[in-house]
């Protein structure tokens, strides 16, 4: 029961404190998951987020469920996910019945003026930790590349030209993996072999 | 009748909608639509809601719209649909990775999976930077009002902190606001 509960409320810490979305959530995610109780490593939480991606729905459930259920099994799984999903619960719930111009109010604009700069570097820094672990020879610098110039590139191409194609994520993952079983198949029997 | 058909349409919602928070919005639209539920003026301050509180954008939305259908039961009722799918697919995935975590093949997979996915991260956080930190929406750029110096000093600088004490990010976020929030009332943000 007490593994239960300390999921639901490590993931309503994370859930409460991460601004801006799943990706967002990743340097909440690290400190929480990887560094403090070490439920997952740095390794498993770019699979999970692999996979969150292109499964349905979002991307910080995704990743809740995932580690929730590694640790505790179903019930770890269902109560990470209530934790992560319960302050948003509560605040929203809370904005929509009292305060319908919250966004408008001028102190929380300033307020996120701030906060979305922090949440930049936030992820800088995350995504370097990631990158340690997972971008660790020359195929896997080729993949990283790949992925990034393409996709950084169609999404700042969209902000200027709104009508270009984009590619959905599945896209991707899906080629990443069949490239990770092309580069790495035939090491990985040799190494089994020794 | 009302609670079955919330939950149902939120859950179509959370089944369809892959990619991340933002994808749920075109399901929003076309549920507000269908029902009337919430009005598409609704949706507009969903969003910037959404985006200035904590917690997932699709959850926060989901609440919002459902809160707006039918009281705090409503947005209790559209979370917990939009949220099923995500659990029921990746209890599923995890029972057929566990089943298969020592294959080789699932472990080759993963190699190419990983810097995939710390790349589209990457770009995600870049389309986010060039968002916050420059002021760029239409070509050909203006180089003089392009950059948003506040930002980048305050980027800076957070960087330099996150480095140097390693704190939990809170910490940074907390002061991030009160640093906002000073700089918007003394006039120097920009």
């Amino acid at each position: 029961m007490k593994v239960l509960w300390d999921m639901f409320l490590t993931f309503a810490r994370i859930g409460g404190l991460t601004f801006g979305g799943g990706y967002a959530m990743l340097p909440m995610l690290q400190r929480e998951v990887v560094e403090k109780h070490h439920w997952a490593t740095e390794e498993e939480l770019a699979d999970y987020y692999a996979i969150g991606q292109c499964t349905p729905g979002v991307i910080a459930v995704n990743t809740a469920t995932f580690i929730g259920y590694r640790q505790a099994g179903i019930m770890g799984g269902i109560f990470a996910t209530l934790g992560v999903v319960f302050p948003s619960l509560v605040i929203i719930t809370v904005i929509a019945a009292f305060l319908t111009n919250f966004a408008d109010l001028e102190v929380i604009q300033y307020a996120f003026e701030g906060i979305r700069v922090c949440v930049c570097v936030l992820i800088f820094n995350a995504v370097q930790k990631l990158w340690k672990k997972s971008v660790i020879d020359r195929p896997t610098t080729a993949i990283f590349l790949l992925v990034f110039l393409v996709s950084a590139g169609l999404a700042v191409g969209q902000s200027f030209y709104p009508e270009l194609f984009s590619v959905s994520p599945i896209v991707y993952v899906v080629i990443a993996g069949t490239a990770g079983v092309v580069l790495h198949g035939g090491k990985g029997k040799k190494g089994a072999e020794k | 009748m009302i609670w079955i058909r919330l939950f149902y349409e939120f859950f179509k919602a959370g089944l369809f909608a892959i990619g991340g928070g933002l994808a749920t919005l075109p399901f929003l639209q076309e549920i507000s639509q269908a029902t009337g539920w919430f009005t598409q003026q609704d949706l507009m301050d969903l969003i910037a809601i959404s985006e200035s509180t904590p917690g997932p954008i699709g959850v926060n939305a989901a609440t919002y719209a459902g809160y707006h259908a039918c009281g705090v039961f409503g947005g209790v009722t559209s979370t917990l649909g939009l949220v099923a799918p995500s659990v029921i697919v990746i209890l599923l995935v995890s029972k057929v990775l566990d089943r298969f975590k020592e294959s080789s093949l699932v472990q080759h997979i993963f190699y190419g999976l990983r810097p995939a996915s710390t790349g589209l991260i990457a770009a995600a956080g870049f389309s986010v930077v060039l968002a916050t930190l420059l002021h760029v929406t239409e070509l050909p750029v203006n180089p003089a009002g392009a950059f948003n110096w506040f930002g980048i000093v305050l980027a800076a600088a957070l960087y330099w902190a996150i480095k140097k004490w390693n704190k939990h990010p809170v910490i940074y976020i907390a002061a991030s606001a009160v640093i906002g929030i000073g700089a918007g009332y003394l006039h120097i943000l920009g």
